[in-house]
């Protein structure tokens, strides 16, 4: 991060129904990830920026202006913030074609330039052969691409995404990170994007915002934000699928490890060792891509966890296979490719090993 | 002289051109404001659908005539008093149809997806602009609705027009009030021929908009 001046600075006090929103922090020119759990005021961040909602107590600038101020009693009107916003709903104005949406935010440049902006912008979003057709006439990819270019042709200071890709499927969601992102490069603007999508968290962005019931409890780098110990429904929301209550057994200090006893099973994990003494209750977390499946017992492995099991469903997802496999009484949920379950040609009733290194099993803040 | 078929046409389509202009911000006010007394104004504008229209009427003649306070500010004014005047059926037809304009005015306005309109919002346009360019187009159906309402209901008016204008041929003389005087005075024929244009316009008002509402994928109830 640079030691430059923040482009954005954000402190919000604002009172939800459940808990009050209460962040701040301080953004330059990068693309930010706010991610957390739905309902933990992602949406309320955004719509104080944008200017939809009002902080009770708090102040909001962007390269230097006030947008907004409780203490100076400032609050900049939504149309004159410079502030771009795009949700799930693409909200195309219906009677107006592709090139009159786009061209809606242009009214104050002259005719010349607002057209060499609309094509162009219809150019890098690949709608040019759009540019006639009506909304309804075309496919919802289609027209997020439409609304993307709306909003950023008319050069906001910051853009304000809301989960604007998650109605749509793998393929499209690439393309229009892929369009969006080479945007952002050339013209360097701040972009605070909303999601609860882990890996698009991943592919975005070198820095992520946590937040949970109106706070923010993480900031950094994806990967050091989502290996710390996390609350539970963060824990399901990033793809962690394996969620097992536990009694620690034994603790082993000197090799940093603890096993652990599956509640209610006679199920054994060796886990990383953590505050806690034997005899106390833990929850762990293990993520179904990171168990390995082997067909023999393997030997001469340095994973501490080798259990057998039985496959009980072969399910097929979008780009991999979900397997369930019952050790014991206790049901695994594991990810492996389409190449993988061909390969060892694994069968439903199939007996297998898991294998879980001991650094995969998470605990989960009590 | 203006026969009392076109004097009907001429009312109903001042009442109604005023009634867009006065009507719209109205409407526009009710379908957005957060004002928690909204519904009293709500109903006072949907009175006239359950008031007799003799009620209407007589308080209207009150307020009118030159004893009342509206009523001698107008002789002052003009010369003349505002009831048994075309001026004063004006007045009295626009409240008479109020609630017929401005309820789907409202209701029109207030079906535009909100989302659309802090779009446009975001994307710099002011309140004014974003009213012409998205939410008066989208409200159009609706609006012309409420125009139509407005002017069908004001041609077919009675009691107010018989309290408040009298019956003055060629002022306040309308076909509805001739149809009556022609009947009471056994003029069969005449009334007769005069139901039938009234019948023959206000069908015709109906498939015509039915039509254009079909073409726009809209109904008029």
């Amino acid at each position: 991060m640079s030691t430059t001046e923040a482009v954005l600075s954000v402190k919000i006090h604002l009172p939800l129904q459940q808990f009050p929103l209460e962040c701040r922090f301080q953004a330059h020119h990068e693309a930010i990830v706010l991610f957390g759990p739905s309902g933990a005021g992602k949406t309320s961040v955004l719509d104080c920026i944008a200017g939809f909602r009002w902080p009770t107590r708090g102040e909001i600038e962007l390269n230097g202006r006030t947008l907004f101020s409780s203490d100076n009693g400032v609050n900049v009107a939504v149309r004159h913030r410079r502030v771009g916003y795009l949700s799930q709903q693409p909200a195309l104005f219906p009677h107006l074609n592709v090139r009159q949406n786009i061209e809606y935010g242009l009214l104050d440049l002259s005719q010349l330039e607002r057209e060499s902006r609309v094509n162009s912008a219809l150019e890098h979003f690949r709608i040019t052969s759009l540019a006639a057709s009506k909304p309804a006439a075309i496919s919802g990819g289609e027209q997020q691409r439409v609304a993307l270019a709306r909003t950023l042709v008319c050069e906001p200071e910051l853009l304000l995404l809301d989960e604007p890709l998650s109605a749509l499927d793998l393929t499209l969601k690439s393309l229009l990170l892929e369009l969006l992102f080479d945007w952002q490069r050339d013209r360097g603007i701040p972009m605070l994007y909303v999601t609860h999508d882990q890996q698009e968290a991943y592919s975005l962005s070198r820095r992520v915002l946590v937040m949970e019931k109106g706070k923010i409890v993480a900031d950094g780098e994806p990967r050091a934000v989502f290996s710390a110990p996390f609350s539970r429904e963060r824990a399901a929301l990033s793809g962690y699928e394996n969620i097992f209550e536990a009694v620690i057994v034994e603790t082993h200090p000197a090799l940093g490890t603890m096993t652990c006893r599956v509640a209610g099973t006679d199920l054994m994990l060796e886990s990383p060792l953590a505050h806690k003494a034997a005899g106390e209750a833990a929850s762990l977390a293990l993520r179904a891509g990171d168990i390995l499946v082997a067909t023999v017992r393997p030997s001469g492995i340095s994973a501490r966890n080798i259990l057998a099991g039985q496959i009980e469903a072969i399910e097929d997802r979008a780009g991999m296979v979900e397997l369930r496999v019952v050790c014991g009484k206790t049901t695994f949920r594991v990810h492996i490719t389409r190449g993988a379950l061909q390969n060892l040609e694994l069968q439903c009733a199939q007996s297998v090993w898991l294998i879980i290194k001991t650094h995969s099993i998470q605990f989960l803040r009590s | 002289m203006i026969s009392p078929l076109l004097l009907s046409v001429k009312l109903a389509l001042v009442t109604s051109v005023l009634l867009l202009a006065l009507g719209l911000p109205l409407a526009w006010w009710l379908a957005f404001t957060r004002f928690r007394l909204r519904f009293l104004l709500e109903a006072v504008v949907a009175l006239p659908i359950v008031l007799p229209p003799t009620v209407l009427g007589f308080y209207l003649l009150l307020t009118f005539g030159s004893r009342g306070a509206l009523g001698a500010f107008w002789v002052r004014l003009t010369g003349h008093t505002l009831a048994f005047s075309f001026e004063g059926l004006v007045v009295g037809s626009v409240l008479y149809s109020l609630p017929f304009a401005v309820q789907p005015f409202t209701a029109a306005l207030g079906s535009v997806d909100r989302k659309l309109l802090t779009a446009s919002a975001s994307l710099g346009a002011s309140a004014w602009r974003t009213f012409w360019r998205i939410t008066f187009p989208l409200a159009l159906p609706g609006i012309i609705t409420g125009f139509a309402l407005s002017f069908a209901h004001t041609l077919g008016e009675f009691g107010v027009v018989l309290m408040l204008g009298g019956n003055i041929p060629g002022r306040t003389q309308t076909a509805s009030i001739a149809i009556y005087d022609n009947v009471q005075n056994l003029d069969y024929a005449t009334a007769g021929r005069q139901s039938l244009m009234l019948l023959a316009i206000s069908f015709a008002l109906l498939v015509l908009i039915n039509a254009l509402s079909r073409r726009n994928g809209w109904r008029l109830r």
